[in-house]
């Protein structure tokens, strides 16, 4: 089983999909993890993950932060800052 | 039903009247109308589309909606957000907050209002002269949404 990523926004146009599937490595536990794996693999990733753009993050459909416990069958969502209203 | 997210538009009298009627207990509603303007950083706007995220918007608003009933004495509270191809002078938000005296309605209209600035999951990319562009998150909602932490 693997988690699902989705991308919003401006990520959702860098990375040319709306999502994947996405295999956990084993020693990948929280977001922080799995944002350094993301922005390893460079190309589009590196532009959607570029630590100079706001980007933030939500577990099965709730904010979470950088230090937030991910599993496998998780949900995430990468977006910029929202701006609704 | 207390959280809508559609396309289509909305209108505001009709909510309304659906909405008081559910309880004669009501008496005040405070609402709040957000609109499309043809204006945004010294820009002119021809319009602009809003993208969601289907599922976690709906999650984030009743939370919200929620956290307004805990914290003031109200009724109920009905939220109404449009998604798709939105032009200037086009209804974008409609918050309607009901309870029996208008303090806290007034108060959990305002509240409700500055979370889903912050915390609802919408993102707005709008058509200027010079192509279309991602609408920023502005740090004044950071901040409006911040007056309402609890110390």
């Amino acid at each position: 089983m693997n988690i699902r990523i989705l991308y919003f926004g401006r990520l959702r146009e860098e990375m040319g999909v709306a999502g994947e599937m996405f295999e956990l490595p084993p020693d990948v536990s929280d977001i922080e993890g799995l944002r350094a794996r993301l922005l390893a693999r460079g190309g589009d990733y590196a532009t959607a993950f570029d630590p100079r753009k706001a980007v933030r993050v939500s577990v099965n459909q709730e904010l979470a932060r950088n230090n937030t416990a991910i599993k496998l069958g998780d949900e995430i969502a990468f977006f910029p800052p929202v701006s609704g209203g | 039903m207390p959280v809508k997210v559609q396309e289509a538009d909305f209108d505001v009298g009709a909510e309304i009247a659906a909405f008081r009627r559910a309880d004669p207990g009501i008496g005040a509603i405070a609402s709040f109308i957000g609109l499309v303007r043809d204006v945004n950083e010294g820009d002119a706007i021809a319009g602009l589309s809003l993208e969601h995220y289907p599922g976690m918007t709906e999650k984030a608003l009743a939370g919200i909606i929620d956290e307004a009933k805990q914290r003031w004495d109200i009724i109920d509270a009905l939220v109404i957000h449009r998604v798709g191809a939105l032009k200037p002078l086009d209804q974008i938000v409609l918050v309607v907050v009901s309870s029996a005296h208008r303090g806290a309605s007034f108060e959990a209209c305002e509240f409700i209002m500055d979370y889903l600035k912050t915390r609802a999951p919408f993102w707005k990319k709008e058509q200027t002269a010079q192509g279309p562009r991602w609408v920023e998150a502005r740090a004044s909602d950071d901040q409006a949404a911040e007056r309402w932490h609890k110390g």
